[in-house]
């Protein structure tokens, strides 16, 4: 199941975008923006990188991905759909009453979904939890943490950081979706964050920079990550925020929203028409 | 009871919690730079691979916790009340209660009878904050016997459980043959001209009241209740009704504490008028346990003088 075709990987990221549009669109509610930052990710993890059988959604030796940005869950659960944890059609009560497709990822109702999250600032620290875990059973399990940019400004990230670099969690990989946007505005102008790589670097983590959509440079990063000892890796994915869909590209107003039918049809088409890196 | 000889719930917990490691591997203690306070330590020089320390990081803990349970360990996390429950409300929330994980949170220096650190450290609204979260089981027991039963009762009960543990050394209630269940509170006497219903530090005290009141020829009943949620409603309704008073002691806020949760109770099965000791919505302050407890009238004078007026 195992996609190494770069084109392919193109085409089922470009998948992933109009399912993202398509759930929130039906929904009339959630996060269009941060979901389409990180589509590129999200299919190298769930398409390329990961050891997960969609068959055997809690088999122990799989490996992990938190998401620890929660309010992209259209795009985690548009990728769960793709990679067969559950029936696409679901999709389309996404947020409804009736729906075990919450706002925010709930681990208890949704097939691979490995950890609930949606308070920014907590999936970290879980991430390590089992990264903990996956060294004390010798389970062998790699575990993979989504962050938001914004989302580092919570101290309890750094927390967690400490704790990864205590343990020496090889096995812990931390995707940083940099896509400098937060709802209130540019991430620099809103908190002052800057040097993120330093910080990180100075936590102790090993730090890859790379285009989070050049689905080639991230399957070369999480292959390094994978070959490196004694510390975890921080991936800093320099993302566009609404990427692939013009209108919503750079536009901390697409946070969460959910387009109108003229938007959905024009973000559709757009879609449809891409051209892919790489 | 034996009042000359004194544990602190913490103790008991320290003791027990490295006695469950032998038995149990899944367990795993998490501690945020309190092991020697807390007693965690105890268990972490026994079975130093199964106890992480996170250092003053206590939000980051309940995370780690709650991933580690996604692992199948029984994490075991402990610092004291004020930080547990308060400064990681939204971890336990979030991370540990929506998804009910089976982390066990064990919170020590609860209460006032923390003592001369003073407000600050003194954590009253951990029951009420605890006990409010779906999913979320709450116990405090009230010596060093149920101390001992209950660190291995909650490593049987899937799901997230708040145990509320002292820093004051209180006597020790129970001799090692008596039976606890959890969720069923412990009647203790049979007198009728009221019921006195306490928890953690406040049961012992309740006792000597009971003792007390005995001599003035007023005959007292004693309720443990360790477990606040579930509560046994059961022990409740009848002990309203066979005695003429009720009376809630607690080292607590009377809001949203013990006494809220049997009003709670008594307000549906059998309306009841029920005084409730503890502190009352106030902060605390620094002094000797003992004087606090005198102080805020959670002690055996204080309950005497309320089943007297």
């Amino acid at each position: 199941m195992k996609i190494t075709d770069i084109n392919a990987l193109n085409k089922k990221a470009n998948e992933l975008r109009k399912s993202i549009i398509e759930t929130v669109y039906e929904a009339q509610s959630g996060h269009p923006g941060g979901s389409l930052s990180c589509s590129d990710i999200l299919t190298v993890l769930y398409f390329n990188q990961m050891n997960i059988d969609p068959k055997k959604p809690n088999d122990m030796a799989r490996d992990r991905f938190v998401l620890s940005k929660g309010h992209c869950s259209p795009a985690l659960y548009s990728v769960l759909a793709l990679k067969g944890y559950f029936d696409k059609k679901d999709l389309q009560r996404f947020r409804k009453l009736d729906s075990y497709l919450q706002g925010h990822p709930d681990m208890k109702k949704v097939p691979g979904v490995d950890m609930t999250t949606g308070s920014l600032g907590q999936g970290l620290s879980s991430a390590v939890g089992m990264a903990i875990a996956s060294k004390m059973n010798e389970a062998g399990c790699r575990v993979y943490c989504l962050l938001g940019d914004g989302e580092i400004e919570e101290g309890q990230i750094w927390e967690a950081c400490m704790a990864a670099y205590k343990n020496k969690l090889d096995n812990l990989c931390v995707i940083l979706d940099n896509n400098d946007l937060q709802i209130d505005g540019k991430i620099e102008e809103v908190s002052g964050l800057d040097n993120i790589e330093g910080k990180f670097k100075n936590f102790g983590f090993h730090v890859i920079k790379v285009c989070g959509h050049d689905i080639s440079s991230l399957i070369d990063a999480f292959e390094t990550a994978k070959q490196t000892k004694g510390v975890p890796t921080a991936i800093i994915a320099s993302t566009i925020k609404g990427k692939g869909v013009s209108f919503m590209e750079n536009e901390a107003g697409w946070h969460g929203k959910a387009p109108n039918k003229e938007e959905y049809e024009r973000a559709i088409m757009e879609l449809d028409t891409a051209q892919y890196m790489g | 009871m034996n009042i000359d000889k004194k544990i602190a719930t913490r103790q008991s917990y320290g003791e027990a919690l490295a006695l469950l490691g032998e038995k149990n591997s899944n367990i795993v203690v998490l501690d945020a730079d309190l092991s020697s306070a807390t007693k965690t330590g105890i268990f972490a020089k026994k079975f130093p691979n199964r106890f992480i320390n996170v250092g003053i990081a206590e939000q980051n803990m309940m995370g780690i916790a709650a991933g580690l349970s996604t692992f199948e360990k029984i994490p075991y996390a402990s610092t004291f009340a004020v930080f547990a429950a308060g400064r990681s409300y939204d971890q336990i929330r979030n991370s540990i209660a929506y998804p009910k994980l089976n982390v066990k949170i064990c919170a020590t220096h609860a209460g006032i009878t923390v003592g001369e650190d003073g407000a600050t450290h003194q954590m009253i609204e951990d029951i009420s904050l605890m006990r409010t979260l779906p999913n979320m089981k709450v116990m405090c027991p009230s010596d060093d016997t149920q101390t001992r039963w209950a660190v291995e009762e909650i490593s049987k009960i899937e799901g997230p459980v708040y145990l509320r543990l002292c820093r004051l050394a209180t006597p020790v209630i129970y001799d090692e043959n008596q039976e606890f269940e959890f969720g069923k509170g412990i009647q203790i006497g049979n007198g009728t001209d009221a019921t006195i219903i306490a928890t953690g530090v406040t049961v012992s005290e309740s006792i000597k009241a009971q003792e007390i009141l005995k001599e003035k020829g007023i005959q007292v009943r004693v309720v443990d209740i360790h477990t606040i949620k579930p509560i046994d409603e059961e022990l409740l309704v009848k002990c309203a009704k066979e005695t003429k008073q009720i009376i809630t002691v607690e080292d607590h806020n009377v809001i949203g504490g013990l006494g809220s949760a049997v009003c709670e109770v008594l307000c549906n099965k059998y309306p009841s008028k029920v005084k409730r000791l503890g502190i009352q919505d106030e902060f605390g302050r620094s002094g000797k346990a003992e004087e606090l407890m005198q102080y805020y009238k959670i002690d055996a004078k204080a309950i005497v003088e309320c089943v007297e007026k």
